[in-house]
């Protein structure tokens, strides 16, 4: 699988590390009244689809940026990949 | 006063270096390295600091100029002369004001640099970086021998590979057998 790094192009899955579902971006409030709730689901609970799945890979082996990128679980196509830090920005998590 | 002596990264009192099939293997041993990495929002102006230091604009991704390479976003790694500029973090680090995080290298990291014709027929063996398209100025970060290395090509002819300076032993011996089984 070749995954094409925004800044660097077409780069081997395994300089790559999967780092899990991209909705881990969104960090619950640990001061908020359900927060107890929230961090089990943040935590513990995945979906699991067959198809399009958001989801972020570390380029341990290289530029040591964070991505996310759009992979379908069956066809292991990618059809986008973005550094997580613009995503991040763009939904409100880093300022 | 200590009275310390000095040893390279691979424990001898004198650089290594090895030649086979008409490529050097060379220790380098005189470079100081600092990191600078910007500040949340202070981008530009920790890349104006590394241009007004090298007195060259900042590298693009995964590209390098004669005293800087690219490590990151927003983050670059400055080479100066070991015998004048020991203390670089600390003069990069009097320069930066608040624009970004300087961090001492130069004894995290081992370096040797390959000279001669067929680069991309040992670095093939070694690594996914495709050399046979380098033509000078690239900054590649990638894994030879499962260490984490900077691969910087000066020019075609001259590679300085960056590698973590406690495995400087396993590194210098991959290179060593790449270039024994190419060449």
């Amino acid at each position: 699988m070749i995954i094409n790094h925004p800044l660097l192009g077409p780069r081997d899955a395994a300089e790559f590390v999967y780092k899990g579902d991209a909705a881990l971006i969104h960090r619950p409030d640990g001061m908020a009244p359900d927060a107890l709730e929230s961090f089990i689901e943040y935590g513990y609970l995945r979906d699991n689809p067959a198809g399009e799945h958001r989801e972020l890979w570390f380029h341990e082996q290289g530029d040591r940026s964070w991505l996310v990128v759009s992979r379908n679980t069956l066809t292991h196509e990618i059809t986008s990949v973005e550094l997580a830090r613009d995503v991040a920005r763009r939904e409100g998590r880093s300022k | 006063m200590h009275d310390l002596i000095a040893l390279t990264p691979l424990g001898a009192h004198k650089p290594r270096s090895d030649h086979h099939g008409g490529v050097s293997l060379i220790e380098i041993t005189d470079v100081a390295l600092a990191s600078v990495a910007a500040r949340l929002g202070r981008e530009a102006d920790a890349a104006a600091l590394v241009a007004k230091i090298t007195g060259i604009e900042a590298p693009a991704a995964a590209r390098a100029s004669d005293c800087a390479f690219w490590m990151g976003p927003d983050q670059w790694m400055i080479e100066a002369s070991f015998e004048t500029q020991e203390d670089l973090a600390q003069q990069l680090a009097a320069q930066v004001n608040g624009a970004a995080s300087v961090t001492e290298q130069t004894d995290a990291w081992c370096r040797f640099d390959l000279k001669g014709d067929r680069l991309a027929d040992v670095f093939e063996r070694l690594c996914n970086a495709d050399l046979k398209r380098f033509t000078g100025g690239e900054a590649v970060r990638t894994a030879i021998e499962h260490l984490g290395c900077f691969l910087i090509c000066r020019s075609p002819g001259h590679v300085s590979v960056i590698g973590p300076r406690s495995s400087a032993g396993s590194l210098h011996h991959a290179l060593l057998t790449a270039m024994k089984s190419a060449l």
